[in-house]
C-alpha cells in the first residue's frame, strides 16, 4: 500500500494502482475519456491531466501509478487550467449536434463539457468533418463526432481479439475505421457501442428510436446461452428498444455477446402470438384466455382419462425459466406422465444417467481465467458462448494452453497449443488417443502434444460443447471426456447450447430424473424415444418446432402423431397451426419474471421489463392455472418467487447427488458414406435470436450453404450445388469448398427454413450434385 | 580546429571503405575493448566524464543513460540508432552515415557491449537513399571482416545490426514512435514511464541514441573522456556538428567546438547571404524558439550559451534568417509542418496544430483578427507540456518566441492585410 495525499486527504492506495484509481476510491471523480479499466491505458485524451507536487508538468492520472508521499491536486488552478484546455481542444471539432445525437443523455463528452467546457468558443476556424465507414448492421457510426480516445480500437484488439479497427491516418487526419473498410465482424463487437464516450459509435437498431432520458432502465439476464449475462432491458411505453450490459464481475463483466446486445430485436416480430387460439371444424379462431385454458385443461385430462398419463408428454425449448420448468415437470407427473424433455437439440441420450445434477462449468466463470489448459472438444467456444471464450482467451494471453479437436477450424482469436480436425464420429476416439497418451501409450504427434499440456496444467478443463451435443455420439464423447479428465487430473464441463438447461435440469425437466436429481419412480422417454414411440398427448412450452429440433423431421411427425396438442408459444409457427389444438401465447423471459441457472450453478432471478404483447402471459401463470384447472395439488402459486421458493426448497431437501459411474460407451464406428456436421449459427440458436433483424444481417448469421473440404469436393465432382438427404428428405444447397472442414464431413446448416424437412444432420448423409 | 570527431574522414578519399576507416586507427577500439573485455562500467565513467550529451536534440547526457540498462539481466536488450533526422534544417547525420559508416558501426557495437544488447537496429529515413547504401554497404564490409556477426574477434560477444527504413513521418524520430514503428505498427509514441531503458523495442530492454552521438563514442574511448570534454566547454563536451542554412553564403556542416560564439559559426559559412541583415535565428532546429539576430551574435554556440538566450541547442539546426523574411510567412510555414506531422493521439496537439497553423493562415493572409494573437500564445500554452511527447512543445515554442519577438510584424499583418516586410504581398 501507498499512503497518498490527494486533495489534502491522506488515501491509502494499492501499489500500482493509477492516480485515477485511487482517487475514485478516495470519492474524486477525475474527468476522463481514454481511460477505461478493463483496457489498456492510452494516455492520450489528456483530460484526466492533474497537478502533482514535484512534477514540473500536469500529469495524466490514468497512467501515473500512486507513490507513497504523492501529493495531488485534483481540483487545483492549475490542473483546472489543463483540463479545461483539454475540454476546449475537443469541442473545437466536435460537431456539437447534441440535439440529433443518439448520445445525447448519456454522453461523457456532454456531461464533462458542463463542468469543463467555455460558454463561447473562441474556434473560428471550419470544422473538420469525417467520412462514416459502414461497420455493419449493428454500429452506426457518425465519426465527425470522435474524439479519437481508441477505446474501440483497444478493445477490438485486447478484448474481441480481432483486431478489426484502427486509426489510420496522422494528426487531425487520423480516423477510426475498419482496417480492411467491412464489417466488424467480432461477435463481441457491439460493446464498442457502450465503450465510445461521444456519439461516433451508437446502436444502429436502436438509431432515433428515443433519446436516453425517455427510457426507463429494467434489470434482466440474458438466456441466449449458458453465462446469463446481466443486462438492462431500456424500455419505453412499454417496448424494450435495447439492452445494455449491467456490470457483473461474476459473470459477464462490463460485457454483452452481439446476440445478447441485439435479440431484443426479435421482441417486436410480427409473428408474436398476441391471442390464445383455438383450433375449430373451420379452422383457427382467437378465443379469451377463459376460454382457451379450460379447452387446454380438458383437452389434457381426455388424453389422460382415455389413454392413459403415459400417453401425454411434455417438450420445452431450453431457454425457459426455471419456474416454468418446475412447474411444466409438475403438471405432468402429477398427471402421471414421466416424458418431460428439454434437450431438443441433443443427438444422444446413452449417457443421461451418468450425467451430472446439471450441465455447466462448475466453477465460476472468473475462475477460468485463472485456469491453465482447455480442450476444447466439439466446441466452438467463441460463437457458442463468446464471453466464456474471452475469459479462456485472456487466460491464454496470461500463458494458458488452449486446444481444440473439432470437426472444423473454426477461426479462433488466440493461438491454439494443439489442435485435431476429425469427423463427429472420430471426436471420441481422438480423445482416447489422448488419454492413452496420459496413461504413457503411444499416440500421436498432436494426441501427445495434448497430453503433455494437459498433464503439465493444475486444472485442466475439457469442454464440451454443442457442436458434441447435436451429434449422436455424444455419450461417447463424453465418456472419453471423462477418461481423459481421470488420466490428467482435471473436469470436465458439458455446455449444451440452450440458454438455461441448468435449470432445466435442475428442476427436473428430463425424463430419467425429478427435482434436483431426486429418484424418478418411472423413467420416462427421452426425446429419441419419443420420436421413436410417439405418444398421444403433447404440451408444448416455447418450441418452435421446425427450428428447435435437432431433428425438425421427426419432431413434425411426433406432432402429426399426437391426437392432442396444447402449445405455449411466444412466436406463431406453421407446424403448430398444422398440429396444434390449443395456441395459448407465452410471455418471453423478456417479459416474465423468472431465474436463470447459469453454467457455474449461479440463479439469477429477474422481473419482466415489460408487459408481454397482446393477450401473451408469462408461462409460470399459464401452467400454474392449468393445474388449477386440473384439480391438481399444489398449484397455488401468487408469484413467481413462490414457485422459486418450491424449487429451492426441493433442492435444498435433496441434499448431494451422486450421479451413477461413466458407463463404458465403445468407440463409434465412422459411416461408410460422408459423415454431417450440424452447424447451428449462434444466431440461430432460439426464437427470438431467430427473428432479429440486426443479427440476422450479422456476418454469423446463418448461410444457406454447405460446406466441405477441397478433397471430398473433388470426389463429389467439385458442384456448385448438392443434394443432401437421409432416404426421407433432401435439400439442395449451394456448396462452398473450405480446407478448414475435416475431409469426408459435410457442414450443413440446421435452423434454417432451408433444411427443416432433414432429419438429424448427425452420421451419415447422402450428397450428391444438384442441378 | 574543424572536423575533430564525426567528420574526422572527410577530407579523405572514398572515407567510407573500410580499408580507409581502418588506416585511420578505425576499429581499434573495439578490439581493444573486446580483446581486454573492459568493464562497461568503466566505459560508462568515461562517458560520463566526456560530458557528451545526445545529438538528437535533447541533449541528455548519454553516459547517463546507458546506465540505465541493466546489463546482467537477461533475455534480448537493443541499442537502436536513430537516424530518422527529420527535424527541419538537420542534415548531419545524413553525412555522417555518407562519409564515416564504419564509426557509427563501431559506435553501435560498443554500445552493445556496454549495455549487454547483441542486436542493433538503425531506423533510417527512408528518403535517405545514398546514406542508407553507405552504410548498408558498410554493414556488410564489417560483417566480412568479422566486425559484425557472432562471436566477434574470438570475444565471445556476438552483435549485429540491421537497417529499417522509414517511411517519411516526422514523428517517427521521436524515439518510442521509432520503437513502435520498428516493431510494424503506426508510429505513434508512447505514454512514458515505462521508459525503454525497461520496456523498449518487443518490450526489452532498449537505448535509443542519434546518429552523431554514436559515432562519437569511439573516439571518446580511444582518446578518454577527458579529452573530449576539453574539446569544448564544461558541461558541453567535445565538438559538434552544426548544420547551418538558411540565407547564408556557404550552407553546410560544420563540426566545431561545442562552444564556438555564434559570430564565428556565421563567419565559416560566409556570412549573410548578399551581406544583408542578419533578423533572426533558429538555433536548433525548427522546434526550438527562434531567437533575435542581435542577441544571436552573442551567443556562444554550446547547450547553456543557447539556453541562456531562450532557445535550445537541440539538433544542432541553425536557420539563418535575414531582414527580407517574413516573419508571419515563415510561422505559417513552421505551423504548417507540425500540423501535418503530429501524429494525432493527444488531444492538444492534434487539435492544437490545426488550430494554430489555421490561424497562423488567416494572418498571413491578411484575414488576421485583433485578438488573434492573444489567441495564438493561449492555444500555444494549452498545447504546451500537455501532451505525450515533445512534438506538442516544438509546435508550441516557435509560435510563442515568434509572439515574444516580432509581435509587431503579425500586428501589422492584421492592421494591413499585408506584410511589413518589403513588398511581399500578403497573398503570395
Ligand atoms: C517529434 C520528435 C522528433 C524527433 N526526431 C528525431 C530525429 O529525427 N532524430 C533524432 O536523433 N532524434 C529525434 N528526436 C529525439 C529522440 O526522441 C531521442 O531523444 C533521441 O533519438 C535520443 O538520442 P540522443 O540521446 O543520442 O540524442 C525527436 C524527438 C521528437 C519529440
Ligand atoms: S504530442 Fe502530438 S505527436 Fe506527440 S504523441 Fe501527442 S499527438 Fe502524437
Ligand atoms: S483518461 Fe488519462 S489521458 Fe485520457
Amino acid at each position: 500500500m501507498a499512503t497518498i495525499e490527494i486533495n489534502g486527504k491522506v488515501v491509502e492506495a494499492r501499489d500500482g494502482a493509477m492516480l485515477i484509481e485511487a482517487a475514485a476510491e478516495a470519492g474524486f471523480a477525475i474527468p476522463h475519456f481514454c481511460y477505461h479499466r478493463k483496457l489498456t491505458i492510452a494516455a492520450s485524451c489528456r483530460m484526466c491531466l492533474v497537478e502533482v507536487e514535484k512534477a514540473p508538468k500536469p500529469l495524466p492520472a490514468c497512467a501515473t501509478p500512486v507513490s507513497d508521499g504523492m501529493k495531488v491536486q485534483t481540483r487545483s488552478p492549475k490542473a483546472l487550467a489543463a483540463q479545461k484546455a483539454v475540454m476546449e481542444f475537443l469541442l473545437i471539432n466536435h460537431p456539437l449536434d447534441c440535439p440529433i445525437c443518439d448520445q445525447g443523455g448519456e454522453c461523457d463528452l456532454q456531461e464533462l463539457a458542463v463542468g469543463y467546457g467555455g460558454d463561447v468558443t473562441r474556434f473560428a476556424e471550419g470544422k473538420r468533418v469525417v467520412g462514416d465507414p459502414d461497420l455493419g448492421p449493428l454500429i452506426a457510426t457518425e465519426m465527425t463526432r470522435c474524439i479519437h480516445c481508441t477505446r474501440c480500437v483497444r478493445f477490438i484488439a485486447e478484448i474481441a481479439g480481432t483486431r478489426e479497427l484502427g486509426a489510420p491516418g496522422r494528426g487531425e487526419h487520423m480516423h477510426i475505421t475498419s482496417w480492411l473498410g467491412g464489417q466488424v465482424g467480432s461477435e463481441l463487437s457491439g460493446n464498442v457501442i457502450d465503450l465510445c464516450p461521444v456519439g461516433a459509435l451508437t446502436s444502429k437498431p436502436f438509431r432515433f428510436r428515443a433519446r436516453a432520458w425517455e427510457l426507463n432502465a429494467r434489470p434482466a439476464v440474458a438466456m441466449h446461452d449458458g453465462l446469463g449475462a446481466n443486462l438492462w432491458f431500456d424500455t419505453l411505453r412499454g417496448q424494450v428498444l435495447r439492452a445494455r450490459p449491467r456490470d457483473n464481475e461474476a459473470v459477464n463483466e462490463c460485457w454483452l455477446s452481439d446476440r445478447d446486445r441485439f435479440a431484443c430485436a426479435g421482441l417486436h416480430s410480427d409473428d408474436r402470438l398476441r391471442q390464445p387460439l383455438l383450433r375449430d371444424r373451420n379452422g383457427w379462431r382467437e378465443a379469451g384466455w377463459d376460454e382457451a385454458l379450460p379447452r387446454a385443461a380438458q383437452l389434457l385430462r381426455n388424453i389422460v382419462d382415455n389413454r392413459g398419463g403415459e400417453q401425454l408428454a411434455a417438450l420445452a425449448a431450453p431457454s425457459q425459466s426455471a419456474e416454468e420448468y418446475y412447474l411444466l415437470q409438475k403438471l405432468l407427473r402429477a398427471l402421471g406422465s414421466p416424458h418431460i424433455e428439454h434437450r431438443l437439440r441433443q443427438g444422444c441420450f446413452t449417457a443421461q444417467e451418468a450425467m451430472p445434477l446439471m450441465p455447466g462449468l462448475g466453477m465460476a466463470p472468473e475462475a477460468l481465467q485463472a485456469g491453465d489448459a482447455f480442450l476444447m472438444v466439439g466446441c466452438h467456444l467463441r460463437k457458442e458462448q463468446p464471453l466464456l471464450n474471452h475469459r479462456v482467451r485472456q487466460a491464454v494471453l496470461n500463458g494458458a494452453a488452449a486446444m481444440a479437436i473439432n470437426p472444423v477450424v473454426w477461426p479462433s482469436n488466440y493461438p491454439l497449443a494443439a489442435e485435431q480436425t476429425v469427423a463427429p464420429s472420430r471426436l471420441a476416439g481422438a480423445l482416447a488417443e489422448v488419454a492413452q497418451a496420459l496413461a504413457g501409450g503411444e499416440a500421436g504427434g498432436e494426441a501427445a502434444a495434448m497430453a503433455e499440456r494437459l498433464r503439465d496444467a493444475e486444472q485442466p478443463l475439457i469442454l464440451v460443447g454443442a457442436v458434441a451435443q447435436m451429434g449422436e455420439y455424444l455419450g461417447a464423447i463424453l465418456a472419453q471426456a471423462m477418461q481423459v479428465a481421470e488420466a490428467c487430473g482435471g473436469r470436465v464441463a458439458f455446455l449444451p447450447e440452450g440458454g438455461n438447461s441448468a435449470a432445466a435440469w435442475l428442476a427436473g425437466a428430463v425424463p430419467h430424473r425429478g427435482v434436483a436429481g431426486s429418484h424418478a419412480p418411472t423413467v420416462g422417454k427421452h426425446l429419441r424415444q419419443l420420436y421413436a414411440e410417439p405418444v398421444a398427448g403433447l404440451l408444448l412450452l416455447g418450441i418452435e418446432p421446425e427450428r428447435d429440433s435437432l431433428d425438425p423431421a421427426a419432431m413434425a411427425r411426433l406432432l402429426e402423431a399426437a391426437e392432442g396438442v396444447v402449445a405455449l408459444a411466444a412466436y406463431d409457427s406453421p407446424l403448430l397451426r398444422e398440429h396444434a389444438d390449443v395456441i395459448l401465447p407465452l410471455a418471453t423471459w423478456a417479459e416474465s419474471a423468472g431465474t436463470q441457472i447459469n453454467h457455474a450453478g449461479l440463479w439469477q432471478s429477474y422481473r419482466g421489463a415489460v408487459a408481454a404483447p397482446g393477450e401473451a402471459r408469462p408461462g409460470w401463470k399459464v401452467l400454474r392455472v392449468l393445474g388449477n384447472l386440473l384439480d391438481l395439488d399444489g398449484f397455488d402459486f401468487n408469484a413467481a418467487d413462490e414457485v422459486l421458493a418450491e424449487l429451492r426448497a426441493a433442492v435444498d431437501r435433496q441434499g448431494a447427488f451422486a450421479p451413477t459411474p461413466w458407463p463404458a460407451v465403445a468407440l463409434p464406428d465412422a459411416p461408410a458414406s460422408v459423415e454431417a456436421v450440424a452447424a447451428l449459427s449462434p444466431y440461430s440458436v432460439d426464437a427470438m435470436v431467430r427473428r432479429s433483424p440486426p443479427l440476422q444481417a450479422a456476418s454469423d448469421a446463418p448461410q444457406p450453404c454447405c460446406r466441405v473440404h477441397p478433397a471430398l469436393a473433388e470426389r463429389l465432382g467439385r458442384p456448385q450445388r448438392v443434394r443432401v438427404g437421409d432416404g426421407a428428405a433432401s435439400a439442395v444447397l449451394a456448396l462452398e469448398i473450405d480446407e478448414r472442414v475435416a475431409d469426408g464431413c459435410i457442414v450443413v446448416p440446421t435452423a434454417i427454413a432451408e433444411t427443416a424437412l432433414l432429419g438429424a444432420l448427425t452420421g451419415a448423409i447422402s450428397v450428391e450434385q444438384a442441378a | 580546429m574543424a572536423n575533430d570527431v564525426c567528420f574526422r574522414l572527410n577530407h579523405l578519399d572514398r572515407s567510407w571503405a573500410l580499408a580507409v576507416y581502418r588506416d585511420q586507427h578505425g576499429y581499434e577500439v573495439l578490439e581493444q575493448v573486446l580483446r581486454e573485455q573492459r568493464d562497461p562500467a568503466r566505459l560508462i565513467d568515461e562517458l560520463k566524464t566526456s560530458a557528451l550529451r545526445g545529438r538528437g536534440g535533447a541533449g541528455f547526457p548519454t553516459g547517463l543513460k546507458w546506465s540505465f540498462m541493466q546489463r546482467g539481466a537477461p533475455g534480448q536488450k537493443y541499442i537502436v540508432c536513430n537516424a530518422d533526422e527529420g527535424e527541419p534544417g538537420t542534415c548531419k547525420d545524413r553525412d555522417i552515415m555518407r562519409y564515416n559508416p564504419h564509426q557509427l558501426i563501431e559506435g553501435m557495437a560498443l554500445a552493445g557491449y556496454v549495455i549487454g544488447a547483441t542486436r542493433g537496429y538503425v531506423y533510417l529515413r527512408g528518403e535517405f537513399w545514398e546514406p542508407y547504401e553507405r552504410l548498408q554497404g558498410a554493414i556488410e564490409e564489417a560483417r566480412a571482416a568479422g566486425l559484425l556477426g557472432s562471436n566477434l574477434l574470438g570475444s565471445g560477444f556476438d552483435f549485429d545490426l540491421d537497417i529499417h527504413l522509414g517511411a517519411g513521418a516526422y514523428i517517427c524520430g521521436e524515439e518510442t514512435a521509432l520503437l513502435e514503428s520498428i516493431e510494424g505498427k503506426k508510429g505513434q509514441p508512447r505514454y512514458k514511464p515505462p521508459f525503454p531503458a525497461s520496456y523498449g523495442l518487443y518490450g526489452r530492454p532498449t537505448t535509443i541514441n542519434n546518429v552523431e552521438t554514436l559515432a562519437s563514442v569511439p573516439e571518446i574511448i580511444r582518446h578518454g573522456g577527458q579529452w573530449f570534454l576539453e574539446l569544448g566547454k564544461p558541461n558541453n563536451g567535445g565538438t559538434k556538428i552544426f548544420s547551418v542554412s538558411g540565407h547564408v553564403e556557404r550552407p553546410g556542416n560544420y563540426e566545431v567546438p561545442l562552444g564556438t560564439p555564434f559570430a564565428e559559426l556565421l563567419e565559416m559559412a560566409g556570412g549573410v547571404l548578399g551581406g544583408r541583415r542578419l533578423k533572426a535565428v533558429i538555433p536548433g532546429g525548427s522546434s526550438t524558439p527562434v531567437v533575435p539576430g542581435e542577441r544571436m551574435m552573442e551567443v556562444t554556440m554550446d547547450y547553456d550559451g543557447i539556453a541562456k538566450a531562450g532557445s535550445m541547442l537541440g539538433a544542432g539546426s541553425v536557420i539563418v534568417i535575414d531582414e527580407t523574411v517574413c516573419m508571419v510567412r515563415l510561422l505559417a510555414r513552421l505551423s504548417h509542418f507540425y500540423y501535418e506531422e503530429s501524429c494525432g493521439q493527444c488531444t492538444p496537439c492534434r487539435e492544437g496544430t490545426g488550430w494554430l497553423a489555421r490561424v497562423v493562415h488567416r494572418i498571413e493572409h491578411g484575414q488576421g483578427r485583433a485578438e488573434d494573437l492573444d489567441l495564438l500564445d493561449s492555444v500555444a500554452g494549452n498545447i504546451g507540456g500537455r501532451t505525450i511527447c515533445a512534438l506538442g512543445d516544438a509546435a508550441a515554442m516557435p509560435v510563442q518566441s515568434f509572439l515574444k519577438h516580432f509581435r509587431d510584424e503579425f500586428e501589422y499583418h492584421i492592421e494591413h492585410g499585408r506584410c511589413m516586410v518589403g513588398a511581399t504581398p500578403a497573398h503570395g
